[in-house]
């Protein structure tokens, strides 16, 4: 059974559909990457999916239980996590308490929150930091931040939001192994929106192309990567180059 | 404590975790207290009376700080907290001959209830920043005219605490000037730090803290956010109405004014926001600076001394220059008193 189904989905703001009759099924332990052009609806899905927007129609099921419309904290304890694709750092707080509160919020106690942060830190390669408070951190630390958060909150989907962008080619690498890492050692599901190709193209087993709100089409990155609709309404002529 | 081993013996990792800074409050608290027993005695009459009054001034402001510093909600309706502990103490006592001890948790229970009510009312609205704050104003105005129009509370007349022949603890009732009143006081300001310091520091308190610095975050790793801010509302309430509570027995008197009305909610701010916000001691700190600088003009500019006589007689001087301190420290020290110490020590 698909561990993420989500149907028909939609919304509408001022009579404008931002997404508009989106389905996709994800399976345990694939990767999914969403890609599209700016304002196809794919924050939008996001927030629908994970429960900061309520959808007008269409539904979401995690592991065969329906959570449409539930609030994102219910979604967070139903093992879906998130990033944000602008950066959310508890900003009093530092970079160990930050993952330690979400590891507390997904039930370790008090005691146990800071090791388990701790570790989840470490292997984010955010330990320089650990104990800086999280307002100081450059982008790079910042993405990397959203991303332990994520982590420590222990999902079995992880939702991200451009979590490359901003950062420099050789801070892409490391981040983009530790996904996989999270894939192959936790059996983490991940759906990622991403405008780096490259990432798209190596991370995903299966790509979904968004385009004004609707599902232009979805396939094996190869394929849809080739499908002449994509690249005129989005690679552009040279496929490998899009992205910022 | 140099030499205690740090209680996170499982980490493999480089660096061992930063310890716990929980420990260190709690000990400050304790000696504090310990060290301000005596106080009562070595001070002359007139000094002991501002010394309770900063000890609940301090109480007021440590139940503010829960919500407004630690929550991030900014109150400027605590008067409604304060006058509900006030209100529910001394009308059982006065009409049902009940302990103010007693009192007390009840005007605890109504507040945090009330506080409930108009938090969620609040919040469920979507009210933020200046439009909450005049939300909570407009609920202690509400209060505040309820009891000036209410038969039940006696109208705007208020209440006199009957005095009783003997002194009696039971009562909260000794003779003026016992040294009594002080330590109660205490026991009740070290107890709502020590409760404000035990919040921070569990979940909930972490919670809070997340909440407050971004709700979207929080709610994504999973923190129920309207649980979460609902509790410190009524952990807030409830804090400073004990201080309604023990300023009804220790003044003697009660009307809708002293309860309910808008100066309330300023004193109950004021303290924090000069000692620091969203500090442990920043209340407690702004409640010990402001309670002698406010007697100290007020003596200072009515009765002066020799050298100053020319001030002899000009009223509402020594308000003004009261008022001026307060715009220097909140302009020097925009942290606070506390906070600006904590920042230059470094630490947090």
């Amino acid at each position: 059974m698909s561990l993420l189904r989500v149907e028909g989905i939609g919304k509408s703001f001022n009579g404008i559909k931002a997404v508009d009759d989106v389905s996709f099924v994800v399976e345990e332990g694939s990767i999914l990457g969403i890609i599209g052009p700016n304002g196809a609806g794919k924050t939008t899905l996001f927030n629908l999916v994970a429960g900061a927007i309520t959808p007008d129609t269409g539904s979401v099921q995690l592991d065969g239980a329906d959570v449409t419309g539930f609030a994102p904290h219910r979604i967070s304890r139903a093992g879906m996590a998130r990033t944000f694709q602008l950066m959310k750092p508890f900003t009093s707080m530092s970079v160990l308490d930050n993952v330690a509160v979400a590891a507390m919020a997904a039930g370790a106690s008090r005691r146990e929150a800071p090791r388990l942060a701790a570790d989840v830190v470490e292997r984010l390669g955010l330990t320089r930091w650990r104990d800086a408070r999280s307002d100081g951190l450059p982008t790079a630390g910042l993405k990397r931040l959203e991303l332990a958060r994520a982590v420590a909150s222990r999902p079995r989907v992880l939702l991200l939001d451009e979590v490359l962008a901003g950062l420099v080619p050789t801070e892409r690498v490391p981040v983009m192994e530790l996904l996989e890492t999270l894939r192959t050692r936790d059996g983490v599901t991940l759906v990622f929106v991403e405008h780096i190709m490259a990432a798209v193209m190596r991370l995903s087993d299966s790509v979904l192309v968004l385009d004004q709100g609707r599902v232009l089409t979805a396939g094996k990155p190869e394929e849809v990567t080739r499908d002449p609709r994509v690249i005129e309404a989005y690679l552009g002529e040279e496929p490998s180059g899009a992205g910022s | 404590m140099t030499a205690t081993t740090p209680r996170t013996s499982g980490t493999t990792a480089a660096s061992p975790l930063p310890r716990p800074i929980w420990r260190r409050h709690l000990i400050a608290l304790a000696v504090l207290t310990v060290v301000l027993v005596p106080l009562p005695l070595v001070l002359p009459d007139a000094q002991q009376s501002v010394a309770v009054r900063v000890l609940v001034f301090a109480i007021m402001a440590i139940g503010w700080n829960v919500m407004s510093g630690f929550g991030g909600m900014f109150s400027f309706g605590h008067a409604a907290y304060f006058g509900l502990g006030a209100y529910v103490s001394v009308w059982l006592l006065v009409e049902r001959g009940v302990s103010p001890w007693i009192g007390m948790l009840a005007g605890m229970v109504a507040a945090a209830a009330f506080a409930l009510l108009i938090g969620f009312l609040s919040l469920r609205y979507r009210l933020k920043g200046a439009y909450f704050a005049l939300a909570t104003f407009a609920f202690a105005e509400m209060l505040r005219l309820i009891a000036v129009n209410s038969d039940l509370v006696n109208r705007a007349v208020g209440y006199n605490v009957p005095l009783r022949p003997g002194s009696s603890w039971a009562f909260i009732q000794f003779a003026p000037g016992s040294p009594n009143y002080f330590w109660i006081a205490l026991a009740l300001t070290s107890l709502a730090l020590l409760v404000s310091i035990l919040f921070l520091r569990s979940r909930t308190g972490r919670f809070t803290l997340a909440v407050r610095d971004d709700e979207q975050a929080a709610a994504a790793v999973g923190i129920p956010v309207m649980r979460t801010k609902l509790v410190s509302i009524a952990l807030s309430a409830a804090i400073t109405s004990v201080a309604g509570t023990f300023y009804v027995q220790y003044f003697f008197f009660v009307d809708p004014d002293v309860a309910f009305g808008s100066s309330v909610s300023i004193q109950a701010i004021l303290p924090a926001v000069i000692g620091g916000v969203a500090t442990i001691w920043g209340p407690v700190v702004g409640a010990a600076v402001l309670g002698p600088l406010n007697d100290i003009t007020a003596t200072l500019l009515r009765n002066p001394p020799a050298a100053l006589d020319f001030l002899q007689g000009r009223a509402g001087l020594d308000v003004i220059v009261y008022a001026v301190l307060l715009i220097l420290i909140v302009l020097l020290l925009p942290q606070g008193i506390y906070g600006a110490i904590r920042e230059r020590v470094g630490r947090r």
